[in-house]
């Protein structure tokens, strides 16, 4: 076994084991510890400009990442995109949400590591995988030079290829990346390390975004741990 | 028509003296932890001020409690839910922890362990959030305690608004009272509404408030949408705490913890009901100045049939029913009137009501001056302007303050004559409205205020509800899993953040 399907062929799938199960036992055993534990109360300084635009910029890339990893090349084709087109608008888009997410993420991160008060209440964690997020980012970033020497977006297909291989199984996903540029393996490497300790840190948040807020009817809430008589007539059950 | 109850607070301010005896009893039980070192679920202010946190009030500013829109709905005043959401990444509305007050600690230690030094030693205050010294304490939970600090910064206090304050300046019109502060447990809360998660909710069978802390993440937007300011963001736990009307006290029949050991004995708790169907017409109704009349209207009489009826089928227990009726809210809101909602204007419907005080008679109405209507002096010579009453309780609107007071005012004229004359002057009682009797009642209930009146509360009987075999060796009141607060030793999902936490300093 080469270094190379160890990396690629087997740490996704010890990654994404460890993602879904630790974050279903933390929700289901830990759910007080489940949360965004926002410091905005703290500092506000710093924190408005650098959250939104962190936030912006990595749900963009993050969806980014999304589609174009996971949707299979034949949809992509039959919708006349071009892998050229793709690629470019790969790295224009990609490059603006990286920028934002670069900014505001070095605005938390100096927040995070020279406020006196966000440094005393930080976690190992708290700060741990801002700093991680950030090298990614960067090494993200660091890939469009290279990305820009190939245009033609066949460097694109080997990690739909690889990503869509790891999700249908396919022993062979990780031979489609075993020459690409060292820069793109530490992207994909530290990429599946930050999935893998996922559940242990804040970032389980994303997992509970309360996009189901804008469904909800009315506006308040009612709880009861009362059986209402009342529901016993409609039922139809009578004592 | 749907009826519900709900536990009632009422707070008699006319007999609070500012001891704080309710936020430290409070302090005690439920926010001795760390991240809630500056949340006090209950505080006393003392009016004028601007308050804790500062500048509550301003909903301009802090854009707390609902707006009537023109189609005549209400929605939160941060916005309809899309608005909501779109502040969650960072919250334009949230105050920061200085518009309360940075906790902190002194170095007792030193006290005792300091070597022999030329000058005494002293306690140096420490923050309680970095564990760093602080040179310099600017700001405190308390403190404008007593007219503390200079009139320019405490007439900003909101209710000033239509009074002419400069006056009051001046030492000899300057006035003061006590307002002690807790969730407002409202018909209508904003914090529930503001909630993306979900995780705060009524309870249907006393209409407590509370924050589910297993289902908050701590998007925060329920302290920018209380307009009173009752929520607290831990930032230890990442949660939003609040006052929870001492529930497991209420749910056994007693009083919250505030009341029990409220010296001056200003504090009643009783059921209300209310018809659940005319809330949201009472907080869309369209003039603000009409707001305490609409909720007067919500809550149902205990003593009409037809209500009794109907709390029957929608499930409310017979001890409940019966203790609406011997309800000292009631009798205080209802019957007398003598007791109002903390800024209706917030059209929040609170649940904590407050009997407005009396003050001296002016100095210079005092000199000769004194205006008299009839026996009794005319309340709008007392020293305590009946505007700034009515901006904190009616929404602006002086008539229903006005004849609070006067009817306070004539049961000391009434008892007096009863105890020093010994007469009973119907004239009196009749002249605010009431009868003899009803003043004999008031008397009982406000001014001899016996445990047994204060406090009617039904229990919810939950030994019924549940089995308590299943309950033994449980950890009562706790956070997180069970026993565990999700911090192991191994600390998989998070550990105490406790490296910061130094408040007894090394002495070299």
């Amino acid at each position: 076994m080469d270094l190379n399907f160890l990396a690629f062929g087997v740490y996704p799938y010890v990654a994404l084991a460890v993602l879904a199960i630790g974050s279903v036992i933390r929700f289901d055993r830990e759910q007080y510890t489940w949360r965004t534990g926002s410091s905005q109360l703290l500092r506000r300084r710093q924190l408005v400009t650098g959250s939104v635009l962190f936030h912006l910029g990595i749900l963009a890339i993050f969806a980014g990442h999304f589609v174009g990893l996971l949707t299979p090349v034949a949809v992509w084709d039959a919708l006349g995109v071009s892998h050229g087109f793709k690629q470019m608008l790969a790295i224009v888009a990609g490059g603006i949400a990286g920028a934002c997410c670069l900014i505001g993420g070095l605005l938390l991160l100096h927040r995070r590591l020279f406020d006196p008060r966000i440094r005393a209440t930080s976690s190992f964690g708290d700060t741990t995988i801002l700093i991680l997020l950030m090298v990614q980012l960067c090494l993200g970033l660091a890939t469009i030079p290279l990305s820009l020497g190939h245009r033609d977006g066949e460097e694109m297909i080997k990690f739909m290829n690889w990503a869509q291989g790891i999700f249908t199984f396919n022993p062979l996903a990780s031979t489609y990346i075993s020459d690409v540029h060292w820069i793109f393996k530490a992207h994909l490497t530290l990429g599946l390390t930050i999935l893998l300790v996922f559940p242990f840190t804040r970032l389980v948040h994303m997992l509970s975004a309360p996009i189901w807020y804008l469904n909800r009817r009315g506006w308040q809430l009612v709880r009861t741990r009362r059986t209402m008589p009342i529901d016993r007539h409609k039922v139809g059950i009578r004592r | 028509m749907k009826v519900r109850a709900q536990i009632g607070m009422v707070l008699n301010l006319d007999k609070c003296i500012g001891c704080h005896t309710c936020s430290v009893t409070c302090k005690h039980v439920w926010t001795n932890r760390e991240g809630v070192e500056y949340a006090w679920f209950n505080n006393v202010e003392t009016k004028p001020g601007v308050g804790y946190p500062k500048d509550w009030e301003n909903q301009k500013r802090w854009n707390g409690g609902w707006r009537r829109k023109k189609n005549g709905q209400i929605e939160p005043r941060m916005g309809a839910k899309w608005r909501i959401l779109a502040k969650i990444f960072a919250n334009p509305d949230l105050p920061e922890i200085d518009d309360y007050y940075e906790p902190f600690n002194f170095d007792y230690a030193h006290l005792q362990t300091a070597p022999e030094m030329k000058h005494f030693p002293t306690a140096r205050p420490r923050s309680a959030i970095t564990g760093e010294r602080m040179e310099k304490i600017e700001w405190g939970p308390n403190w404008e305690e007593i007219l503390g600090g200079e009139f320019a910064k405490r007439s900003q206090d909101y209710n000033f608004e239509g009074v002419q304050k400069e006056i009051y300046g001046a030492f000899e019109n300057t006035f003061m009272m006590y307002l002690p502060r807790l969730c407002e447990h409202c018909l209508n809360p904003t914090c529930v509404a503001a909630c993306p998660s979900g995780a705060i909710y009524k309870r249907e069978e006393d209409g407590i408030v509370l924050i589910d802390q297993d289902k908050c993440r701590g998007w925060r937007m329920c302290v920018s949408a209380c307009p009173y300011k009752k929520i607290y963001y831990n930032w230890e736990s990442g949660k939003s705490e609040k006052c929870v009307f001492c529930y497991p006290r209420i749910e056994a029949g007693l009083p919250t913890v505030c009341s029990e050991t409220c010296v001056g004995r200003i504090r009643y708790l009783g059921v209300l009901l209310y018809d659940a169907d005319r809330i949201e017409p009472a907080a869309a109704t369209p003039d603000e100045g009409d707001l305490y009349q609409a909720q007067l209207d919500v809550f149902l009489d205990p003593n009409d049939p037809e209500v009794i009826a109907q709390a029957r089928a929608d499930g409310i227990p017979e001890a409940w029913i019966e203790g609406a009726r011997r309800s000292p809210i009631w009798k205080m809101a209802m019957e007398w009137k003598v007791a109002f909602p903390l800024h209706p204007e917030y059209r929040t419907l609170p649940m904590v009501w407050y009997v407005p005080p009396l003050s001296p008679i002016q100095n210079a109405a005092a000199a000769g001056a004194l205006e008299m209507d009839g026996e009794m002096p005319d309340v709008r010579s007392l020293r305590i302007p009946v505007k700034y009453l009515a901006n904190l309780l009616t929404a602006g609107v002086e008539e229903p303050v006005v004849q609070a007071l006067e009817r306070m005012m004539a049961m000391r004229a009434y008892m007096r004559a009863r105890s020093v004359d010994g007469r009973i002057d119907h004239n009196i009682a009749e002249r605010v409205g009431l009868t003899a009797s009803q003043i004999d009642e008031m008397y009982h209930i406000m001014a001899i205020a016996n445990f047994e009146d204060r406090f009617v509360i039904p229990t919810t009987h939950r030994e019924w509800a549940e089995d308590a075999y299943e309950l033994r060796s449980d950890c009562g009141f706790t956070f997180g899993n069970g026993c565990s607060g999700g911090r192991t030793e191994i600390g998989l999902f998070g550990m105490d953040k406790r490296s910061r936490a130094k408040p007894v300093a090394k002495v070299s």
